[in-house]
């Protein structure tokens, strides 16, 4: 079980999140211009890493917003852990 | 090959089972081989088998970083079945449940393959239609479905509660009869030693570190027992595949997560088919030791850890006591998990890969082992062709970027949601 240190409601069960996947995909900004390549890169390929991987969750049933925070696939040990950009 | 008979245990047994061969040699590596497969599980040793019967290469090695079978091959809940709604998927799978029929045969070894059933039970008229829709599907594609009535469920299904005072009381079911399930290890091991038996090295405890290349084309493998020239690489480890395709310059649409299993102390039988709860996504047989196996949904989130959440193991315990109450009481022996390859549309890549001379066999979601035949006999076609078969050819690596993706489920490329 993950505890999740949310930065205004403190360690969390992780059956209070909801996971958002890889932080470091980013939208592209402007679809119409973005190729076909690009898009499916940001759909679909990932790094997949095994080690720090700096991740999205969602505080469903707390403050409700967005956390960015680091942990180690392999061990769960958590590195730094923000707020996400809105 | 000592062959396995009622004869040759008979002989075995004159010697009090002293003599008994090897089943596969333990050779040390050679400095090159035609053929290098990565990752001694179930698909990795059934492409080394199907490249040495079916296109007499034999120059073969499998190298395994830890023990054969001791990734998910060994850790999955062996539910073989073929009751796909698209039809690029029943053609494969089918394919496969074929080769499963005739598995021990083909290999002189029991993978103790016991069709004994799949049900899906489902709760709503929704669920109903959704699954009604997919085995007719399957009865379009000449593949064994039948609908079940709550009286046919009482019948097949003594145990299962069918009350109507249930949260999502059941309404009814779909069973493929031909699916089942087989002994895991056995697979790894009659595949290994049916290989080995064809001139395949299998060589253990090495783990592969790097993939040399030149000119775009692979040469070789750096791996913790030394470098090893390869003609052709084939891929086939399973939550390790985005590792392995980086050491080549590949990313992949996949990402790691685990899934996980548990079993109880062994009981008398009470349930002889696979029984799966749509409700609750939560699925129980009975093993032949006696013990309940209950497997679930993903952890859902990447991870290597090989340890399952507590509270995925309380969703998957909860949902199987209310629907079997009977096991309420039964302590649970062990619970594990296991590094799952989920990929981006929730179906598998058999494919060559944008490097010359490597393919691979990954992105097996929940359901790799039914596959292990045919993803075998798949890879080994393509590496011995440098060409899908086209059994394989849909699932590519380039279906993601022209968007004939193979979606069961349709949901989004969401890797958890598969
Ligand atoms: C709990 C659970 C339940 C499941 N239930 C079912 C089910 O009921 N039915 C079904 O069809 N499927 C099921 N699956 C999925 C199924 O187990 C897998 O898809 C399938 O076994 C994959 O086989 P494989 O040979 O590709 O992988 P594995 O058996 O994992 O083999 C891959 C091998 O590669 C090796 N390896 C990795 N990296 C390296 C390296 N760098 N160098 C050398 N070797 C390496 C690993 O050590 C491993 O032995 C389940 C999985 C789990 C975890
Ligand atoms: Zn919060």
């Amino acid at each position: 079980m993950l505890l999740i240190p949310c930065p205004f409601c403190g360690a969390r069960d992780e059956t209070e999140f909801v996971y958002g996947g890889d932080a470091g995909v980013e939208r592209p900004r402007n679809p119409e211009t973005t190729t076909d390549e690009a898009w499916t890169d940001y759909l679909c390929f990932r790094d997949n890493p095994q080690g720090m991987h700096r991740e999205l969750w969602f505080h469903r049933d707390g403050c409700q917003r967005w956390i960015t925070i680091e942990r180690d696939t392999r061990t769960h040990e958590l590195g730094a852990v923000r707020l996400s950009r809105s | 090959m000592q062959r396995y008979s009622i004869f040759s245990l008979l002989k075995g047994a004159l010697s009090g089972h002293q003599d008994w061969e090897p089943a596969w040699r333990a050779p040390e590596p050679k400095s090159s081989y035609d053929i290098v497969i990565v990752g001694g599980g179930g698909h990795g040793l059934a492409t080394a088998y199907y490249l040495a019967r079916n296109h007499g290469i034999s120059n073969i090695a499998v190298l395994e970083r830890g023990w054969i079978g001791g990734g998910n091959t060994g850790r999955n809940t062996t539910i073989v079945r073929s009751n796909y709604l698209l039809p690029e998927n029943q053609r494969f799978y089918e394919h496969s449940l074929k080769l499963w029929e005739g598995l021990s045969r083909d290999l002189n070894y029991n993978v103790m393959f016991s069709p004994r059933g799949v049900i899906n039970v489902f709760h709503t008229d929704a669920q109903r239609d959704y699954w009604v829709r997919r085995h007719n599907g399957m009865r379009y594609a000449g593949i064994d479905a039948e609908l079940l009535t709550r009286a046919d469920l009482t019948r097949l299904v003594p145990a299962l509660n069918l009350s109507p005072d249930l949260r999502h009381p059941i309404v009814g079911g779909v069973m493929q009869p031909r699916g089942g399930v087989a002994r895991h290890d056995a697979v790894a091991w009659g595949y290994a030693r049916a290989a080995d038996a064809l001139g395949v090295d299998i060589i253990q405890d090495c783990e592969v570190t790097g993939i040399d290349m030149q000119g775009g084309r692979v040469t070789g493998l750096q791996t913790s027992r030394g470098p090893i020239g390869a003609g052709r690489i084939g891929l086939a480890v399973a939550g390790h595949s985005s590792q392995l395709a980086q050491m080549a310059g590949i990313r992949l649409p996949i990402e790691t997560h685990l899934l996980t299993a548990t079993v109880s102390e062994p009981v008398k039988p009470f349930i002889d088919t696979v029984v799966s709860i749509a409700a609750t996504h939560a699925y129980i047989s009975q093993t032949d030791k006696g013990e309940v196996l209950i497997g679930g949904s993903l952890d859902g989130y990447n991870s290597w850890s090989q340890r399952g959440s507590p509270a995925r193991l309380e969703d998957i315990l909860s949902a199987a006591s209310e629907y079997f109450p009977r096991i309420s009481r039964l302590r649970q022996l062990r619970h594990w998990a296991g590094v799952m390859d989920m990929s981006m549309d929730g179906s598998p890549i058999i494919a060559k890969l944008p490097v010359d001379g490597l393919a691979m066999t990954g992105g097996w979601c929940y359901g790799g082992f039914k596959a292990t035949p045919a993803s075998g006999w798949c890879l080994a076609w393509t590496l011995a062709n440098d060409a899908p078969h086209e059994l394989n050819a849909p699932f590519s690596l380039e279906r993601f970027r022209t968007g004939a993706m193979l979606n069961e489920n349709g949901a989004g490329p969401v890797a958890a949601a598969h």
